[in-house]
């Protein structure tokens, strides 16, 4: 009798454990990468590799910082999985990983430090605040943008997560 | 009157502050109570935040969760992207007994807890399912007779397995939405299917060209479609088709559909934040 033993490697440990584990699913049928935005648009991203890689434990191949983050997250390859692979959770761990390895593009490092600054990804700015005004709303919105202790608040969350230390490790 | 807690995230407020501004007034008018939910912050954005730290996104999710349940009320967004993230993390929460303990540890240092009962729903959810299309026939003071393009974009209905609000192969929740104000939805139809705008994912702020080749592959759509505007559930969205057709060729006004519901319920033009708007809104 044939039998297929599970491949396992720190890595595909690693990939479970952020919660990417359903990539062992994968049969490999294609359909992700068919049915994919961003492939149509001649990106470097076939998430049917990376399932492959992820599913072997190829880690170099998985982590392809590249295709990667040209994933728009749009669950379409979700939609379409015969094997209920969870596509877009595998891609967020592998991102998880690449991102704790220190790897992280400079323009979401300012989403990042933004999240931080502000506890929003965007800042408010004049315009903004003008608009708002003539809208007969506050000039800042109600949330942690406008309260001290609130903003103090998320900002243990965030101490307590490490999260400054990820981005600008 | 039924009540909930109102989410604003962040581009809403912070880039089309009509958007908040309408939703307030049509929630209003269609008689469902929406309390500004005080000290939130961000979702945090599902694309680079949750991309960089599973952690700290469902953390900061859960921080959100537990100020809503504080209240006793659930979440109602008028974002994609906050939807997303809210739904997905109350979810994981209510499914992972293990995530939730590990969750309140965190919040505990900030006097907080999360028992895992918040449910968030999308504001379009809210009118289709819960007000109905006859109520908001009903309100319209001023038919929007316009030929609209709806978009959907992703999170609102996929996962559908998780959402279980529509076929997000064939939706027809927002083309039913658009069509009870006076609007015809032009691409009900059409054989041609818009996709994601290309915003999403970390891709609008680090492969910005890539994304707007999404966006003028859905441009192409409706304009082929006869659109003479579009009409979005999400802020994200809406910013990408309203910034991205800057030097396209295109120039079809964006609305918000809490903005097209404005116009139907007899908001004052100027009541609806247009002025925010990059591609200019000619009514």
């Amino acid at each position: 009798m044939l039998t297929l033993k599970k491949v396992e490697t720190e890595f595909t440990k690693e990939l479970a454990a952020n919660g990417g584990s359903s990539a062992e699913l994968c049969f490999q049928c294609g359909t992700c990468s068919l049915k994919c935005p961003s492939a149509k648009m001649m990106t470097s991203l076939r998430p049917a590799y990376i399932m492959r890689a992820s599913r072997l434990g190829l880690k170099d191949e998985a982590l392809d910082v590249d295709a990667l983050w040209q994933c728009t997250t749009c669950y379409t390859c979700v939609e379409w999985c015969p094997c209920n692979v969870q596509v877009v959770d595998v891609i967020t761990a592998l991102r998880n990983m690449l991102v704790a390895d220190g790897e992280m593009y400079e323009n979401h490092k300012k989403v990042a430090r933004s999240l931080i600054k502000n506890g929003h990804t965007v800042e408010n700015n004049d315009k903004i605040k003008k608009i708002r005004k003539e809208l007969g709303l506050p000039e800042n919105p109600g949330t942690v943008m406008d309260s001290a202790s609130a903003k103090a608040d998320f900002d243990k969350v965030l101490k307590s997560t490490r999260f400054a230390q990820l981005v600008d490790q | 009157m039924k009540r909930y807690a109102f989410f604003l995230g962040c581009i809403a407020p912070l880039r089309y502050p009509g958007i908040e501004r309408s939703t307030k007034e049509v929630f209003k008018a269609l008689g469902v109570e929406l309390v500004d939910l005080k000290d939130t912050n961000c979702c945090p954005a599902p694309g680079v935040i949750k991309s960089f730290s599973k952690t700290t996104w469902l953390a900061a999710a859960a921080r959100n969760l537990a100020l809503a349940e504080k209240e006793g009320l659930d979440i109602v967004t008028v974002c994609n992207g906050c939807y997303g993230s809210l739904f997905d993390a109350a979810h994981e929460l209510h499914e992972n007994k293990e995530m939730l303990n590990d969750v309140n540890k965190i919040l505990a240092e900030i006097g907080m807890r999360y028992s895992g009962g918040t449910k968030v729903k999308h504001f379009a959810e809210v009118l289709y399912n819960e007000v109905g299309v006859e109520k908001i026939k009903a309100t319209v003071k001023r038919p929007a007779a316009y030929n609209a393009a709806a978009f959907y974009g992703c999170h609102f209905l996929k996962p559908s397995k998780l959402k279980q609000l529509d076929d997000s192969e064939r939706p027809t929740i927002l083309d039913d939405l658009i069509e009870a104000v006076g609007a015809k939805s032009v691409l009900r139809k059409s054989k041609a299917r818009t996709m994601c705008c290309g915003a999403g994912g970390g891709l609008r702020s680090q492969f910005g060209e890539t994304a707007l080749k999404f966006t003028k592959a859905n441009l192409e759509i409706m304009r082929n479609g006869g659109a003479e505007m579009i009409v979005d559930v999400c802020p994200f969205c809406h910013l990408q088709f309203d910034s991205g057709q800057k030097d396209s060729g295109y120039a079809l006004p964006v609305l918000h559909l809490s903005q097209l519901y404005g116009i139907a319920m007899g908001m004052d033009a100027k009541d609806l934040g247009m002025n925010a708007h990059i591609t200019p809104v000619k009514l």
